[in-house]
């Protein structure tokens, strides 16, 4: 369960980082998912590009809806406030949050469901407003807590465990977000922890809203032959195909990933997907073009990783504001009261 | 004074009926008149209308207006009733005694409600036909257009002037004090020299037309008195956002909605003139609109939860979406402030008329076991001081705290005494443990209840690493850990009904005007107040002495079961259909419901005292004819 804690016992020549901190410091409780599904891979990545990073934990707030996904900020940083909010709505306790409290790294666990279908209109207005967090889409195609439903993610010709196939449309979070004025938006798989760790720290040290679509089959619910987001294949078949890292100045991020290949996954109806690495010379600021890219590979039936753009130079929410740069909740009382002479003089107005 | 239980009492007899006829049987006085002034809105009547308000009040006669507008931006009829009691009675009135007819849809309307005896002022630039008059009042005709079109040049300038003119007719009619009117047009367009002289021109056509053709004054006038000293005029939005920023307040979330939007006009008006950092010029406050009412309460806990002060304002059907997240914050306990602006329900209603119709589903929003906090501000002046009281508490209590103010508080312009500031006062945050508290503790978990008052501290994201906890609405332990253990869980609900009780002694206490000799008594809150007390003065003129207690909150402290024990008959006047009020105090208090009475106004306009009058006297006539 959740509440588990891990053991204690820590190997004592485990690296530590800048702030003295070793990985473990890191981690939170126990899984409570089903063994080997892709979320944990994903916690295991946010633990380990926070630790690079060597951010105290405790300067991280985590923040999720309701879902698998949703469950996984009690598995990660547990050092850190977590707020598992209502289904779909966790844009909005982000935004409120950061508003108080703009010094916080803030890190958003949504699943498909969540952002895609009852939380399309928070993951669209928080994207509009720029805010400064990662928001990570835990990306499975499918509702595993209620056991199997159709996601809005799903793909045309797509089938469920049960055989039912899917005949709407697939809501690409990526195109959307691009569409949407998203100023950093990548593109990931759960198994590629190479590719994974340094987009995670790029997209940490984005300043802005950092949407990160992580395809993460669910092995339960997902993970049979007709589904577009079968672990298995992924497993058997999948290669890093990273086109670009996102380095912050002054910041390098090290990028050891495999160059080069595609992967092909079989559709039931007999189309293929391509996981595919990005052109070399893709411009990943160029937003036009990122669309363009995105739409054209999935015309093909291929699924474009990597990051796919940014926009460094957008302001966030707060300088869109003009909020004080001191956080609100640090503000004494003193800064905040107008006074008894101010109330007198507001109201020579009111006679 | 000190309320007993006086349950098992046998009932004393209770007073005999009067005649209901003397109290409807009124006269405009002297400083004791309602005018009431149809137009189509989109005219920009409402500079005149303040015009008449503000003069009447400057020459220290107590006045209050209600705007009757229409869910609209242009063409539809909207009134404006100005009512001034030297006696003090603020309520709507009920009754006309001059009317300006401006509008000629509503025109056979508006003639059929002047009291018999009374005035009305039509525009007789245009012929009228003889069907439209009445034997029983006195029709005066003035030429408000042909003055304003003979004297002004485009069609929008002749449109806003006509109103002033007839500003002008009334100052005429009512013996305004000219000065008064022209040190507020002085005032009002000081920077739009073009607009005074245009402004001060159309009070003269308006006043020296009547003066010459008709006979003025009218048998009731204005005169100078002085009950204003010390008053300002405000509406309770304004008050309300004013008090947000008094309160601390540094984030406010809302998304717009009829009639509580200018609550956040508010806030950002004097956040813009006194939150401005003085050296950077940066907002030491933000305020975020957001995509719906979901998100605004999203924003709204985040922010709390954060450690700011924030709120968002709403009506009905922003309550009605807010309710999943209502309920996270009572199960989460999250301080959270919502300034509810009731409107007329249910669904969209009538979003420009008033109710106090979201009682219970305040009381009760979510699903689950889930109760809220709820504050009664009866004016605006309470609206100001509410804001305070409900950040105090939220934080106190960890929960969220629901200002039910309404569309008459909440729009119409009130006077009220001048809002006073204690500059000792110093936001309570409740129990919240900050780093170097945290520090010291050896281990910390967010709902063991030391106190035993039902309240746990609460850490702050950021703080220190030994204060983390993982908020959730899920089932939790009393650490904050998940649970589906039937006695884990049943503990924190438990508690959740301990914080409860704590409530009881921390909200505002009802204000009551009590007398042993009376044995009937009228229970309301809010914006019922003034009709409420305008009615105890006139019963108690007919030799009926009433008790009256005003409930500013729920959960209803003690001293309302020992109200409600003290009587042998109750009234609860409130403004819905269904009694809510009634049933929340027959669901938590301890009372045989026969002796509760019910005076129900909800038509959607603002209660009248003769409502409450007449509702009286023939509930006692009723019972001496059994």
């Amino acid at each position: 369960m959740s509440f588990m804690k891990k053991p204690t016992a820590r190997h004592p020549r485990l690296p530590v980082n800048e702030v003295g901190l070793t990985v473990r410091d890191y981690e939170g409780g126990m899984s409570t998912l089903c063994a080997g599904c892709g979320h944990d891979s994903i916690t295991g990545a946010i633990i380990e590009a926070a630790w690079q990073l060597s951010i105290p934990p405790h300067r991280f707030a985590k923040l999720s809806g309701i879902g698998c996904s949703s469950k996984t900020p009690a598995y990660f940083l547990g050092e850190s406030h977590g707020f598992n909010s209502t289904h779909g709505r966790m844009p909005s306790v982000a935004t409120g949050a950061n508003s108080a409290n703009r010094d916080l790294n803030y890190i958003g666990v949504s699943g498909d469901g969540d952002s895609l279908s009852i939380g399309m209109g928070q993951f669209a207005h928080a994207i509009r407003r720029n805010m400064n967090m990662t928001y990570l889409i835990e990306n499975n195609g499918v509702y595993g807590l209620t056991k199997g439903q159709f996601s809005a993610a799903a793909d045309i010709g797509s089938r469920a465990k049960k055989g039912e196939v899917n005949l709407q449309p697939a809501i690409d979070p990526c195109t959307v977000a691009i569409t949407l004025g998203a100023t950093f938006v990548a593109r990931s798989f759960s198994g590629d922890k190479q590719q994974l760790v340094p987009m995670l720290k790029a997209a940490f040290r984005h300043r802005g809203f950092a949407v990160v679509d992580i395809i993460s089959p669910c092995v339960t619910f997902n993970d049979h032959e007709g589904s577009t987001k079968s672990y298995k294949y992924a497993r058997e078949h999948f290669v890093p195909a990273v086109a670009a890292d996102f380095v912050p100045p002054a910041v390098r991020i090290k990028a050891d990933y495999d160059e080069g290949t595609v992967l092909p996954v079989q559709l039931h109806d007999g189309g293929v997907v391509y996981l595919r690495k990005l052109d070399k010379d893709y411009d990943p600021t160029d937003r036009i073009e990122a669309v363009h890219t995105l739409m054209r590979h999935s015309k093909a039936g291929e699924i474009t990783t990597g990051i796919l753009y940014v926009d460094e130079s957008q302001p966030d929410m707060h300088e869109l504001s003009n909020t004080t740069r001191t956080p609100l909740v640090d503000l004494p009382y003193s800064k905040l009261n107008p006074g008894r002479d101010m109330l007198r003089k507001i109201q020579a107005g009111y006679r | 004074m000190l309320l007993t239980r006086r349950a098992g009492l046998p009932p004393r007899k209770l007073p005999k009926p009067m005649s209901t006829s003397k109290l409807s049987q009124r006269r405009p006085a002297d400083n004791e008149f309602t005018l009431k002034i149809a137009n189509v809105n989109g005219t920009g009547s409402a500079s005149a209308n303040a015009l008449i308000m503000k003069t009447l009040f400057r020459m220290g006669i107590p006045v209050v207006g209600k705007n009757y507008f229409p869910s609209n931006i242009q063409g539809l009829p909207t009134w404006y009733e100005i009512r001034a009691s030297e006696r003090g009675h603020l309520a709507r009135s009920g009754h006309i005694d001059l009317m300006v007819a401006m509008n000629a849809e509503t025109y056979r309307k508006d003639l059929e409600c002047v009291e018999p005896g009374g005035y009305l002022v039509y525009d007789s630039t245009w012929p009228r036909s003889n069907l439209l008059a009445r034997e029983d009042i006195t029709i005066l005709g003035v030429p408000l257009a042909k003055l304003s079109n003979e004297n002004f040049s485009g069609a929008r300038a002749r449109i806003l002037m006509k109103n002033v003119v007839y500003a002008g007719a009334i100052a005429a009619l009512l013996d305004l004090d000219l000065e008064i009117v022209s040190d507020l047009l002085n005032a009002t367009f000081a920077k739009k020299a073009e607009l005074l002289d245009a402004n001060q021109q159309a009070i003269r056509l308006g006043y020296e037309w009547t003066r010459e053709n008709l006979a003025t004054p009218l048998p009731f006038v204005a005169r100078k008195a002085d009950k204003t000293a010390g008053n300002i005029i405000i509406d309770g939005n304004t008050a309300a956002g004013l008090g947000a920023v008094y309160a601390g307040a540094t984030v406010g979330a809302w998304y717009p909605i009829t009639p509580s939007t200018s609550l956040m006009d508010s806030f950002k008006r004097f956040c813009e003139l006194t939150r401005k950092d003085p050296e950077t010029g940066a907002n030491n406050f933000c305020i975020i609109q957001a995509e719906d009412e979901l998100a605004a309460i999203g924003m709204v806990l985040g922010a709390s939860w954060a450690g700011a002060r924030a709120f968002t304002p709403t009506s009905g059907p922003g309550v009605s979406l807010m309710s999943e997240f209502l309920g996270y914050g009572y199960f989460a306990e999250i301080p959270a402030v919502v300034f509810n602006v009731q409107r007329c329900g249910p669904s969209t209603g009538m979003p420009t008329r008033t109710q106090q119709s979201d009682i219970t589903s305040s009381a009760f929003a979510s699903h689950g076991d889930t109760r809220h906090v709820l504050l009664f501000p009866a004016n605006p002046e309470e609206c100001f001081y509410s804001a305070r009281q409900a950040f105090d508490l939220a934080e106190r209590l960890q929960t969220p705290v629901l200002v039910l103010s309404d569309l008459d508080i909440g729009m119409n312009d009130w006077m009220c005494p001048e809002l006073q500031w204690d500059e000792t006062y110093r936001p309570d945050r409740g129990k919240v443990l900050r780093a170097a508290e945290v520090e010291k503790l050896e281990v910390y978990h967010r709902y063991v209840d030391a106190d035993h008052d039902g309240i746990a501290p609460r850490t702050l994201p950021g703080d220190h690493p030994k204060g983390a906890y993982f908020t959730r609405g899920s089932g939790h332990n009393m650490f904050g850990a998940y649970t589906e253990n039937a006695d884990e869980y049943k503990q924190v609900v438990d508690r959740l009904l301990v914080k409860w009780e704590t409530a009881k002694r921390y909200v505002p206490k009802p204000v009551t005007q009590y007398s042993e000799r009376n044995r009937i008594g009228i229970i309301s809150l809010g914006s019922c107040d003034e009709a409420c007390k305008e009615a105890l003065h006139d019963l108690a003129g007919q030799g009926l002495g009433v008790n009256y207690m005003r409930i500013r909150a729920f959960p209803f402290p003690d001293e309302v079961q020992a109200f409600m024990d003290a009587h042998d008959k109750l009234y609860v006047v409130e403004q819905n259909r269904d009694a809510q009020l009634k049933s929340l105090l027959c669901l938590e208090c301890d009372i045989d419901d026969n002796k509760l009475g019910e005076i129900l106004h909800y038509n959607g306009l603002p209660l009248p005292a003769s409502f409450i009058t007449d509702a009286i006297t023939h509930d006692l006539a009723k019972g001496v004819a059994a």
